[in-house]
């Protein structure tokens, strides 16, 4: 699936991110091609979700270039705060739409309406189109029957399956997964992976998974990567990763979760 | 304007408003704590008579409460220096807002403490002096140091039943020199250093209760 | 406005009666003067809990001492600065207008504290995902902030309210003609203070009652529909 005439687009080169005295991403290099289905896995605390958040603009990092869709976006000595233009953020953020571990749906919002808004407020979209988009994409996930309901309604699962339909409905050419499933009850997990992995088939979307679904990212990736101390420790096919780990710490972290 | 003639005169003006608020911060003290429990505990008819207290201080305005009582008492035949009145109605408007605090602050403590005490036997009065309120005090702790704030600030107003306090100073300096400015900034920005010193010392106070309090903070929230 | 005026002091019921419409005229005027300086208070208050919340240190820093200032000084030194010194600058208001801007700082202290609060407990999720659909921060604070934080804000702004009613007589020291200067005018005329003032106390207590019953009201007819008020 992965096309490797075209540039990246995503690359990292030498992002470093620390947190106060704590260096989450040491000169971290990493790219994406455009289409890939990248699952991000590792031990907590790895940088496998800071790379997700610095992505997507909610953190900013202190040295090295982010170059994403064409556009690239550094950082220098940013501490806490952003250093670049909310303008420059805002570009970058078009190209990006994130699923997040707690769904953070907006709980005044009916369902209909946390799909609706982003496409009218931002996009500048007819809210008689966006609402016909909206019951689509609600339609793909299932949930085109709970369109007014509000949040506290819908199951764990569900609420998910509403994020991942929000984040469909900005049309981001990068879809972000930050550990989708980690705050569910076990028998709801199904519903959500199986979303996810109807999405997996599209072609254009470029998709990075934080998961510790582990069968599930051998099924659906086109690349593991594997996070250890703010670094890739080791990345392949997933076959390669999961089948023959060459990594001492992998095969360790490997045999832990499974 | 004169600073040297002025300054001495803000001064013992600031120096019976502390007198003032201090005053009717304790007494107002007592006052909530008396009134508060009496709202829990006091059955039927006594917790229905502190409700009407607390209801009475909190839902009349203090200046009218002031006016009120500047004028009642002699009539009843009391009759007390204006700063007397002045500390009684600020503390029993003080104790009115107090027993709520007190009150709230006694219900929030749970039920299973208080079938813990009743499964130890303990009588009423151990329960609630034992048991409730070291737990309540703690509760209340941040309330109470609001309501001393507010009631410096309230302390303002006896300025107006002729009693002279820093306001009441201000007042007579500026028809003397016509410098409002000048008089008015300072006046406020000692309100504002009373107000700091006040919080440091509840700040104290505080920790000396939280101090006292042997169960962390977690387990009784 | 008192000339003209006989006032029936024989029994306190003929006296009461024949002062009851000069009171309530002066009602009116105090729940003019509370209107107008809550609205000041709900507009500045939300004005100063943004600044508060501002990136740049010095506005943040700067708001936080303005409002703790305003917050732990007396209204009547605040109303007698605005009253006497703003006139060495040129502008001079009204003094029902003075009272209502003194009353409208002083509760905007307060009232930015409770906004800040009701912002703050937001879950920070919301920010994020705001920010993860592009949203402007403008657009976060109106559709997706403040949207939540209304049901939470709206109890404590209704006791503010009720609180700046009852400090309304603070006015009449401005010449403020409210209701409970003019029971002290009332006084001063027939030497008898204890009914205007009694009953200028009973009109508190019923205003106050009335307004924390209505408060109840809207509290549980305010649209929460799914935010978690903890």
């Amino acid at each position: 699936m992965t096309n490797t005439t075209d540039p990246p687009i995503i690359e990292f080169s030498d992002v470093t991110k620390r947190f106060g005295v704590l260096t989450v991403l040491d000169q971290f290099n990493f790219s994406v091609a455009k289409g890939e289905k990248v699952t991000l896995i590792g031990p907590s605390g790895s940088g496998k979700s800071t790379v997700l958040r610095i992505l997507m603009t909610l953190e900013p990092f202190q040295e090295g270039t982010l170059t994403l869709a064409g556009t690239s976006y550094h950082e220098p000595g940013a501490r806490g705060r952003f250093k670049a233009s909310e303008k420059h953020l805002r570009q970058i953020r078009n190209h990006v739409g994130m699923v997040f571990q707690s769904f953070n749906l907006f709980p005044h919002m009916t369902v209909l309406r946390n799909v609706v808004e982003a496409p009218v407020r931002v996009l500048g979209m007819q809210r008689a189109e966006a609402e016909a988009r909206a019951i689509e994409l609600l339609q793909m996930v299932g949930l085109a029957d709970k369109k007014d309901h509000y949040p506290v309604q819908l199951s764990g699962g569900q609420q998910q399956r509403v994020a991942i339909a929000r984040a469909l409905a900005m049309r981001p050419r990068v879809l972000l997964f930050d550990e989708p499933t980690s705050a569910l009850d076990p028998q709801l997990v199904g519903e959500v992976l199986g979303v996810i992995r109807a999405l997996a088939h599209e072609h254009d979307l470029t998709m990075l998974l934080v998961t510790h679904e582990m069968r599930f990212a051998r099924e659906v990736s086109d690349r593991v990567c594997f996070f250890d101390k703010g670094r890739i420790c080791e990345q392949g096919a997933p076959e390669e990763i999961f089948g023959q780990p060459k990594h001492e710490r992998t095969r360790e972290f490997l045999a832990s979760i499974l | 304007m004169d600073w040297g003639a002025y300054l001495p005169m803000i001064l013992k003006g600031a120096g019976v408003t502390m007198t003032i608020t201090l005053a009717s911060i304790v007494v107002g003290t007592l006052l909530a704590f008396f009134f508060g429990i009496l709202r829990v505990e006091g059955g039927p008819v006594l917790s229905t008579i502190a409700l009407c207290y607390t209801e009475l201080f909190r839902g009349t305005s203090l200046l009218v409460q002031l006016f009120w009582f500047y004028y009642a008492l002699p009539l009843v035949g009391l009759s007390f220096e204006p700063i007397t009145t002045g500390i009684l109605v600020l503390a029993a408007h003080a104790g009115g807002y107090g027993a709520e605090i007190v009150r709230g602050a006694l219900s929030s403590v749970s039920t299973q403490q208080l079938e813990a005490a009743r499964a130890l036997n303990f009588n009423r009065f151990q329960t609630l002096f034992r048991i409730s309120l070291p737990q309540a005090i703690v509760e209340m702790m941040p309330a109470f140091g609001n309501l001393a704030i507010e009631t410096l600030k309230l302390s303002s107003l006896v300025s107006l039943i002729s009693i002279a306090d820093l306001t009441f100073t201000a007042q007579s300096i500026r028809n003397l020199t016509l410098d409002s400015a000048s008089i008015y900034s300072v006046t406020l920005i000692c309100y504002f250093a009373m107000s700091l010193v006040l919080m440091i010392a509840i700040r104290i106070i505080e920790h000396f209760v939280r101090r006292g309090d042997v169960f962390p903070r977690s387990a009784h929230s | 406005m008192m000339y003209g005026y006989e006032w029936d002091t024989t029994t306190w019921l003929t006296y009461t009666i024949s002062i009851l419409p000069i009171i309530l005229i002066g009602l009116t005027v105090t729940l003019k003067a509370a209107a107008a300086g809550f609205a000041i208070a709900l507009v500045l208050g939300l004005v100063f809990a943004l600044l508060r919340r501002s990136r740049l240190k010095v506005i943040s820093w700067t708001t936080a001492v303005v409002v703790e200032f305003l917050r732990d000084t007396p209204l009547l030194v605040q109303l007698f600065f605005l009253y006497y010194v703003l006139p060495n600058f040129g502008i001079v208001l009204p003094a029902f207008l003075t009272g209502a801007i003194a009353l409208g700082l002083q509760y905007a202290a307060y009232t930015s504290e409770v906004y800040r609060g009701g912002i703050e407990a937001v879950h920070r999720g919301q920010w994020e995902a705001a920010t993860a659909l592009n949203l402007t921060r403008m657009q976060t604070y109106r559709d997706i902030i403040i949207p939540q934080a209304v049901p939470r804000i709206v109890p404590a702004m209704g006791n503010y309210m009720v609180a700046m009613i009852k400090e309304t007589p603070v006015l009449s020291v401005i010449t403020v003609l409210e209701m409970m200067g003019l029971a002290n005018m009332i006084g001063e005329r027939t030497f008898e203070y204890l009914v205007p003032l009694t009953l200028v106390g009973l009109i508190f207590l019923l205003l106050t009652l009335i307004c924390s019953a209505g408060l109840h009201r809207l509290q549980k007819a305010l649209p929460k529909a799914g935010i978690p008020m903890r």
